[in-house]
């Protein structure tokens, strides 16, 4: 019982962490903001996923918390050189 | 169904939390994109991982299942967040996002304007930026 009282509030504090970056996604003045909050918003739903499995008392989300980290990243990475550089893939000529 | 190992766990979480919590308040009230991203990158990577042990010690002591892609999703993540955080950060200094007003110096910007040639095609773009900036700072 006090575990899922510790559970909820600890989502609680999650949600209002991805608030606030929705605050930063939407107000941001350039897009490198806009980026990042986006790639901090990932993260805490890694963390929301992690407490949430230890609601729920199950091992089925794991694979989730690996392949949001992933896409992630890639994310990231790809609109970072697309604000750098224009292009995301470069073709050889 | 709480036993007392459990509290190691809950507490990591609990921690976790509230250090992302701190992150995102961070986020939401520092003055330029660099100390944003110092912000976000550093604390959000120590919330996650607090809560990703956390978890892990839970399931290890509780069930006494140890899993093998909650430790790859810890790696993975504080690999590559901060290697994120530094992508975003040097395409926005080359995309010459302003920096914050009480600035003291500004060491990279002789590197990149000897070496990186940057021209002034987009000095439209920084002149926009910080008319944003002041507006911003001004209705704050």
């Amino acid at each position: 019982m006090i575990l899922e009282t510790i559970m909820i509030i600890a989502l609680c504090l999650l949600m209002l962490a991805i608030l606030a970056n929705l605050y930063r996604v939407v107000k941001g003045p350039s897009s490198a903001d806009r980026v990042q909050a986006l790639d901090s918003i990932g993260i805490n739903l890694i963390a929301s996923i992690a407490v949430y499995s230890v609601l729920l008392h199950t091992h089925a989300f794991f694979d989730l918390i690996l392949l949001i980290g992933i896409l992630s990243f890639i994310g990231t990475v790809a609109f970072a050189r697309f604000i750098e550089r224009g292009v995301v893939i470069e073709r050889k000529r | 169904m709480s036993g007392s190992g459990d509290v190691v766990g809950v507490i990591l979480i609990l921690i976790g939390a509230a250090i992302s919590l701190i992150s995102a308040i961070g986020n939401v009230r520092l003055p330029d994109v660099y100390t944003r991203s110092h912000a976000a990158s550093k604390s959000s990577t120590l919330g996650v991982l607090c809560t990703l042990v956390g978890t892990l010690l839970y399931f290890v002591i509780s069930d006494g299942y140890f899993s093998i892609r909650l430790i790859l999703g810890i790696v993975f993540v504080f690999l590559t967040a901060p290697v994120a955080a530094h992508v975003i950060c040097r395409a926005a200094y080359r995309h010459q996002v302003p920096l914050a007003e009480g600035t003291a110096q500004d060491e990279l910007k002789d590197y990149y304007m000897e070496n990186e040639n940057i021209d002034n095609k987009n000095t439209d773009n920084k002149a926009n930026l910080i008319e944003k900036e002041v507006k911003l700072q001004v209705t704050e």
